[in-house]
């Protein structure tokens, strides 16, 4: 159970599914409780962790909908409107959202509602999913509108138990009898009258700007300039305990031009000299240098995506952690590439799940791949079975073959006669057929492959490949696809 | 600085000096006692080897004996092996074919998981990218493919690698294609080609096999070839059993008549 001083007396506020089928409730002072049961564990409530606890479910909620609100102290709104067929409509979206919680632990309840009142009110006391929205409203209990006790009291004592028996009298008698906050909240309830949401805002980009009372056109002053807003960002982003991933740089011309350099880096940072040297890395890479004209007379520095980073306290050398130095060095290495040659030059190799060669590696920029990735360790004793190179698309090649199904005799290559003296395969590889149109007929299932690795004369080892048995295709051609070491 | 050319004067036989086959940090045996003893103990590192494919078309051979140094540069000895990158220029994707991750782990064994692949569009980017992951001393190795004949990887250029090099203690392997070998500041220069293998059951190719010739070697005699097959499983380099050991004459031998594209492959063995 929780409790919380309340008046004098040390009152419970909440307590768990056990606790409420043992008879105690909200409201009892804590002396009772603990005079029915002795071995009651309460714990002092404490609501500054409880909102800071539903501030960060807001800012999680945040990738459902823009438009989310907290609800204090126990609830949060969310405006899905637009964004509910994006999870596959209102239901599945509830349903996700509650096993989301549900992972996290929580006990959540969850409704659609036409209002954010209507929504809180048939979360706490309706059951979802109810089929009649309207109707469900109108059976709701008095509890439902939020009333002061005066009001709720006054409303049973005149025989009306649901909020659907009070907003079918007349508006007038109600305000004069109960106030306008009870006509307020029926017709909230009802979605006559609709509340402005105050909604949570996203955390903020981090956003630095250094204005210029006179234009500056020097590159040295420009450099130094951002070193300046760099230190500055670093500041920031260290007392956060954050580094950034995504960088901008805005300048602004005096005469309206505005050039844009943005730059990623792998891994979070917030070292001024590291970031800069990207920026000097972007400006070179650009087609046209930048043109300062009469000068910029601004620059904005925007931080696009943060990422936690801990500070770290720097080793001697020669230490253990020399091996995390190399790491380091290579992340800086990857990031200085991506940003001079395009994020798709600087790769790691991936497996894929596929037989067919071409399709069985990926081929992922390293700065958004850090993890290695592993390849499966080759069977001892064998030779290698896949090619060193690969040729995408396969080259065409003339094979003249002892018997039309068996292997290569002599082929022709790049205006080169080769002479096999090492053969090994078939190796046959169907096409996917499951992967076409109408593939499960055989005439559509795509040409198999028949692989052969191949040694020539001079030592030279090959991969070709037949495309299509000869029952499958007349005449199949032959290819060669790789190069053995 | 004494600038070795193929046709300069050659030392003395090679055989007339012994072999010192001594594995330490700074050198990385190939696990051949002849070859390591020309060496001297092995591939140095923290130097530039230079790696030319004997013929235009044996590209992929050369490549595989430029990894397999790499990969016994890399080591998996000291528990996990550093990085290897390797560099190539886009444009010549189409014409050499795409590393294969699976390929390049099936040939060499043990392979450090975390291959980088740089792709750079012209010769400049790929030089300047190539000293810029030289300097970086998280790798293991750094391979460079350059074809055709490269204006910009002149002696200067050269100097500055193998600078690099030496201060970052990380190997440069130079894989040179289709071009004929200029000054330069390797350590070693290579011819590699693939050559015929011991035949596997059942007449399949077997494991890879290669004809070297140490074209040059810094402070050191060269002109020697050798038939070298690798053995996957242990990590090493065997002398091939079909050719026996084969050192060639070097003399006015293989070595010296070394004309590129059009001539016959430099390895021939020695009668």
């Amino acid at each position: 159970m929780l409790y919380a001083k309340s008046g004098n007396a040390l009152r419970l506020t909440s307590g768990d599914a056990q606790a409420v089928r043992a008879g105690l409730c909200a409201g009892m002072s804590l002396a009772d409780a603990r005079a029915r049961f002795p071995h009651l564990i309460a714990v002092e409530q404490d609501s500054a962790a409880d909102s800071g606890w539903l501030a960060r479910l807001g800012q999680d909620c945040l990738g459902y909908t823009p438009q989310v609100t907290l609800l204090p102290p126990d609830a949060i709104g969310m405006d899905i409107t637009g964004s509910a067929h994006l999870f596959g409509g209102e239901l599945a979206m509830v349903d996700m959202v509650l096993d989301r919680f549900n992972d996290m632990g929580m006990t959540t309840r969850a409704a659609c509602g036409i209002t954010p009142e209507a929504a809180a009110a048939l979360a706490r006391y309706a059951d979802w999913p109810m089929g009649d929205e309207a109707a469900a409203i109108r059976g709701l209990p008095l509890d439902a509108l939020g009333l002061d006790d005066a009001a709720r009291r006054g409303l049973q004592r005149a025989g009306l138990t649901s909020v659907g028996a009070v907003a079918s009298r007349p508006m007038a008698a109600i305000a004069a009898r109960f106030g306008m906050a009870a006509v307020d909240a029926i017709e909230r309830l009802t979605g006559l009258e609709r509340a402005p949401m105050t909604a949570i805002k996203p955390p903020a980009p981090l956003h630095f700007t250094r204005r210029f009372a006179e234009p500056v056109t020097h590159q040295s002053a420009i450099a130094r300039s951002l070193l300046a807003l760099l230190q500055d960002a670093a500041c920031v982003l260290e007392k956060r305990g954050q580094g950034g991933r995504r960088f901008r740089l805005t300048l602004l011309r005096s005469d309206g031009a505005r050039h844009r350099l943005d730059i990623a880096t792998s891994a979070p940072t917030r070292d001024p000299a590291l970031v800069l040297r990207l920026f000097d890395e972007r400006i070179a890479t650009l087609a046209d240098p930048l043109d300062p004209g009469f000068g910029y007379d601004q620059m904005q520095l925007a931080i696009g995506a943060v990422e936690g980073l801990v500070s770290v306290q720097a080793t001697f050398v020669g230490e253990e952690g020399a091996q995390d130095g190399g790491e380091q060095a290579i992340a800086e290495l990857i990031d200085r590439l991506s940003t001079r040659l395009g994020p798709d030059c600087i790769q790691r190799l991936a497996p894929q799940d596929s037989h067919i060669p071409e399709q069985a590696q990926l081929a992922l920029p390293a700065s958004t791949n850090p993890a290695p990735l592993r390849w499966p360790a080759p069977p001892i004793g064998e030779p290698p079975l896949r090619p060193l190179f690969l040729f995408d698309p396969p080259q065409r090649i003339e094979v003249i073959a002892e018997v039309p199904d068996g292997p290569p005799h002599r082929f022709r290559w790049r205006r080169g006669l080769h002479e096999v003296r090492l053969y090994e395969g078939p190796e046959r590889i169907a096409g996917e057929w499951w992967r076409r149109r109408g593939g499960e007929q055989a005439a559509k299932a795509g040409l198999t492959r028949d692989y052969y690795r191949i040694e020539d004369m001079r030592g030279r080892r090959f991969w070709l490949f037949r495309h299509g048995l000869y029952a499958e295709k007349p005449d199949p051609r032959w290819y060669l696809h790789g190069l053995f070491a | 600085m004494p600038m070795l050319h193929p046709t300069s004067p050659r030392h003395n036989h090679p055989l007339a000096q012994p072999p010192v086959v001594r594995a330490d940090g700074l050198r990385c045996p190939l696990g051949v006692a002849a070859v390591d003893g020309v060496l001297r103990g092995g591939i140095a590192r923290a130097r530039i080897h230079e790696i030319y494919a004997a013929n235009p078309d044996d590209a992929s051979g050369a490549a595989g004996f430029a990894a397999l140094l790499a990969t016994r540069m890399v080591g998996k000895e000291e528990g996990r092996g550093k990085p290897l990158i390797w560099l190539r220029e886009r444009r010549k994707l189409h014409s050499h074919g795409i590393i294969q991750a699976k390929g390049l782990a099936e040939l060499c064994g043990a392979m450090p998981h975390d291959c980088l692949f740089v792709l750079a569009d012209d010769t400049k980017a790929l030089l300047r990218a190539g000293l810029d992951a030289l300097r970086c001393d998280g790798f293991g190795a750094v391979v460079i493919e350059a074809e055709g004949r490269v204006t910009e990887l002149d002696l200067t250029t050269s100097r500055r690698f193998a600078l690099a090099a030496e201060q970052s203690g990380v190997t440069l392997l130079l894989l040179r294609i289709g071009t004929e070998p200029g000054p330069s500041a390797a350590e070693t220069r290579w011819a590699a080609a693939s050559a015929p293998s011991r035949a596997w059951p059942a007449n399949a190719p077997g494991a890879a096999t290669f004809d070297l010739t140490l074209l040059r070697q810094r402070s050191g005699p060269s002109g020697m070839s050798w038939r070298l097959e690798w053995d996957r499983d242990r990590g090493i380099f065997h002398e091939a059993a079909l050719s026996g050991a084969v050192v060639s004459l070097s003399g006015d031998g293989s070595a010296a008549d070394y004309h590129g594209a059009e001539t016959e492959p430099i390895t021939r063995q020695a009668a």
